[in-house]
């Protein structure tokens, strides 16, 4: 590294690198920034194609699944990947937006329209109250206890039957529907989740495109400095673990009115850690990260379709395969390889 | 009255004490590593069921289960090597999602290879119970008392007096100190794993014949064994036995008197308790938890 | 006669029996640059820690242009006007250089959580003068140019100096610099005390630990000089310099001045 020489001016520094950067460290690469709003209007638009093409209707039942789930796992990537917090329980946050809105619409005959908003208000409240003394504890033990608060939730899922109906699940759920018109089979439930995905990512995006995205990731990376610029830390973790239930929750409701159905079962902490192993695959902390984890999600249960019990072994697989070669999962994948590139031919 | 609280307090005592051998497989890791190792439920319904299947082959409950601990330690060794030591940053937070995909692994593994059947064996003894002042004893209870009290001595002798245990506990306490006089810390972190396997497979081999045995209890089993070692310290050793067996004892006396359906909330409520008024448990260091 | 911008009050630091800082008392003036120097152990970095809010005093008042702050955690002295540097970077590695800076600025923005989520024009304005106010700030450390780069990748020479870039973007009243001269060589320690000093002309306090003598000498208006957690002496560089008390703190015995 030359020495340029020092100038005159008062304010600049004399760039010497004091320090070499050490063996096998990156060279300067530019930070992954989110994608362009026309880039997500562009992906979202060639999803749009899905049930033209689609050979039956059950692949767009696949597809509005995909879609769901993109949700979901996009609620515990801003959480795991921009906020630094692991959450063993969003598999209960689902479950509690499919069951507030899932039993308001059966108990009190609530349209589906209010239930959505229902559910991500009372799931976003349900985090609150835990969130306020989980998120005193340190990453693991935070972890933990949404894991803790998770199992309780299915407990309580399959005890308060005459709400719940218990581990037959709940039933008669009302779809979604605009008058008389019921999205009540998986055509005409596409365009809906097809819409509402395209919100949660283009609301995903703007957020971490402005400055509490930043205070978001800065808090997660060096709590320290964040404390130095004026960033409440606490409030900070507390909002994106409330931000990420809701939309958890949102992702739940959709279930319910897509499914007309729902049972414990699909919340467990299993569950829960799936979608951990899901977000780690796609990419944790890289935009496009939950749409591969959700491809993936949907997708490979139905490859396997006659050989179930190698699904789960191929996620665990999978999982320890892309911490130990590609910790980045298969969204930073591009930037990898450029970078693996790079370094050969700069030596 | 006495009768039932003698009763419960035996059975008590005897989950405990599972407890406790899996709060130890969790706390040896968590002490080497600063991780939480999801396998370790996993090693436990290994431990069952191996026990089971060399049963059917050897007639022979002791060496059954001698024979599966080894195996389930050399697997623990296996899983180290293959899935901890290729870690570019084995930081705690890497360490414990990769033992997330070591433990769905080798809960497929089990379930694929060893079925989902649940399975059991008889007990150690030929007689099953033993009755005593009107107090009737599970011989199996006795076994796994006694068993467990055996490995603790054997690991508490092994930590304070051995230097195999010595730098074990030295690289807990600083790695980097650990390594400048000489402690190879990959060294530890491959024996606390096996240590921590070794445990697991020991537990799971002696409840089977109360409990049965199957590849689905993995989850379980090391939700509880965490719950325990959170009761007692996270990273205590001696922590582990108090908070195992106060566990064991909270779940006999709870599922009497309150209700037996809720009787696993019971571990749940007490991790959410210990969590957010007492992070620190009985023995453990308070800075340890909280931000 | 200038104001007195902080001010602390009979303030103590004990850790388990050891008194840290004893009964301190002292003032930095708007405008000052004020250097806490002393021996190891003197106690500099405690107080420096109990001002910033990293470290509880035990006793003893700290007050901010006349509000009290010493039951304030860091973020809110940060609200009030007063930024840090920190003598390990506590930079934001994972994020560009550019956005750092922009964090700096993270008091200053008003754009609640609807806005931002629908992407409203108010936050698209806010967004724009952010950047353009911290290029601008990068371009006067001459680190423009790497702008998009990740900040863990600069350089260490460098890393400081968007660490104090990052401070300023805040627009603080009073910098608090934790050794900035720390681990550089002579010519780049000039350089940031060149820094310090313009910034200090365009009417930052600043209120700053370091071991280097030539820096502190040359820069500082006054100087506070600390050993075993009292002050042993306060005054500009020529009587500081002078002062046999100090002089017997460093050196360890009287000498002829």
């Amino acid at each position: 590294m030359a020495l340029a020489p020092a100038k005159s001016t008062p304010l600049t520094l004399v760039a010497v690198d004091t320090r070499s950067p050490p063996a096998g460290r990156r060279p300067a690469a530019s930070a992954p920034r989110p994608p362009s709003r026309w880039r997500l209007l562009w992906v979202w638009l060639v999803l749009l194609i899905v049930p033209f093409v689609a050979p039956n209707a059950y692949f767009v039942s696949l597809a509005n699944m995909m879609l769901i789930n993109v949700i979901l796992i996009a609620s515990l990537n801003l959480l795991m990947g921009y906020g630094g917090q692991i959450s063993l329980g969003h598999a209960g946050f689902y479950g509690l937006g499919a069951y507030v809105s899932g039993v308001l619409s059966v108990k009190l005959g609530l349209s589906a329209w209010a239930g959505l908003p229902a559910a991500a208000l009372l799931t976003g409240l349900a985090a609150l109250v835990i969130g306020i003394p989980a998120l005193r504890l340190r990453g693991l033990y935070l972890s933990m206890a949404t894991l803790g608060w998770n199992a309780i939730l299915v407990v309580m899922f399959n005890r308060l039957i005459d709400l719940t109906g218990g581990p037959n699940g709940l039933l008669g759920v009302k779809p979604f529907a605009l008058g008389a018109f019921k999205l009540d089979t998986d055509v005409r439930q596409f365009p809906l989740l097809w819409l509402v995905s395209l919100l949660v990512m283009l609301a995903v995006l703007n957020l971490l495109s402005s400055r509490i995205g930043r205070a978001l990731r800065a808090v997660a990376t060096n709590e320290l400095g964040a404390d130095a610029v004026g960033i409440d830390s606490f409030r900070t973790k507390l909002f994106v673990f409330v931000l990420s239930a809701g939309m958890a929750g949102i992702a739940g409701s959709l279930y319910v009115h897509v499914n007309q159905y729902a049972s414990p079962e699909t919340f467990s902490v299993s569950n829960s850690i799936l979608l951990v192993v899901m977000v780690a695959i796609g990419g944790s902390g890289f935009y496009w990260g939950p749409l591969l984890g959700a491809l993936i999600f949907t997708a490979v249960p139905q490859l396997l379709l006659n050989y179930e019990d190698f699904e789960l072994m191929l996620f665990g697989l999978a999982m320890i395969v892309v911490l130990i070669v590609l910790p980045s999962g298969l969204a930073g994948l591009p930037a990898a390889l450029r970078l693996r590139l790079g370094g050969a031919r700069q030596s | 009255m006495v009768t039932s609280i003698l009763q419960l307090l035996v059975a008590g005592i005897g989950t405990g004490s599972i407890y406790a051998l899996i709060a130890l497989g969790f706390n040896v890791v968590f002490k080497s590593t600063g991780a939480m190792n999801f396998a370790q439920g996993e090693w436990v319904v290994m431990g069952g069921m191996i026990s089971a299947m060399l049963f059917g082959a050897f007639s022979n409950i002791g060496l059954a289960c001698l024979v599966t601990v080894l195996i389930v330690t050399i697997v623990g060794i296996l899983s180290e090597r293959l899935v901890i030591w290729p870690l570019r940053r084995p930081t705690p937070l890497m360490i414990t999602l990769v033992s997330i995909g070591l433990g769905i692994c080798t809960r497929s593994l089990v379930m694929l290879v060893l079925g989902k059947q649940p399975v059991g064996y008889p007990g150690f003894s030929q007689a099953a119970t033993l009755t005593w002042g009107g107090v009737s004893v599970q011989t199996q209870t006795l076994w796994i008392v006694g068993l467990t009290a055996a490995f603790l001595l054997v690991t508490h002798l092994f930590f304070e007096r051995s230097i195999m245990g010595k730098a074990l506990r030295a690289a807990a306490a600083d790695r980097e100190a650990a390594a400048i006089v000489g402690v190879r810390v990959e060294t530890t972190v491959l024996l606390s794993f096996s240590i921590a396997a070794f445990a697991g497979a020991l537990a799971g081999a002696i409840i089977t014949p109360l409990t049965l045995s199957s590849y689905d209890q993995g989850a379980m089993f090391g939700f509880k064994g965490f719950s325990a070692a959170m009761l007692g310290g996270i990273g205590s050793l001696p922590g582990a036995v108090v908070g195992g067996l106060a566990l064991g004892l909270l779940e006999a006396f709870g599922s009497f008197y309150i209700s037996s359906d809720f009787k696993d909330a019971i571990a749940f409520a007490v991790l959410l308790l210990i969590l957010f008024v007492r992070p620190s448990g009985f023995l453990g260091r308070a800075d340890v938890v909280k931000v | 006669m200038t104001d007195c911008l902080l001010r602390v009050e009979a303030l103590n630091c004990n850790f388990d029996g050891v008194r840290a800082v004893a009964d301190l008392n002292f003032d930095v003036r708007a405008g000052q640059i004020k250097a806490v120097i002393g021996p190891n152990g003197a106690g500099k970095s405690t107080l420096f820690n109990m001002i910033a809010g990293v470290t509880r005093p035990t006793s003893g008042r700290i007050w901010f242009d006349g509000a009290r702050i010493d039951t304030l955690p860091t973020f809110r002295r940060a609200r009030l006007g007063i930024a840090r540097t920190f003598q390990n970077l506590q930079i934001f590695r994972e994020m560009t250089v550019l956005e750092n800076v922009m964090t700096g600025r993270h008091i200053h923005g008003e754009v609640g959580l609807l806005g931002t989520l629908l992407h409203s024009v108010a936050l698209r304005g806010e967004e724009r003068s952010a950047t353009e106010a911290a290029l601008e700030l990068l371009a006067r450390f001459e680190l423009d140019g790497k702008a998009h780069m990740r900040a863990g990748d600069l350089g260490f020479g460098q890393m400081k100096v968007l660490e104090l870039a990052r401070a300023l973007a805040g627009e603080p009243r009073l910098l608090l610099l934790d050794e900035p001269a720390a681990g550089l060589p002579q010519a780049e320690a000039e350089h940031v005390g060149e820094i310090i000093s313009a910034l200090n002309r365009d009417g930052v306090t600043v209120l700053l630990v370091e071991h280097n003598m030539r820096m502190v000498m040359s820069l500082s208006h006054d100087i506070l000089v600390l050993n075993n957690g009292m002050r042993i002496a306060e005054g500009d560089a020529e009587s500081v310099r002078r002062h046999p008390d100090v002089l017997a703190a460093y050196l360890g015995e009287p000498q002829d001045a």
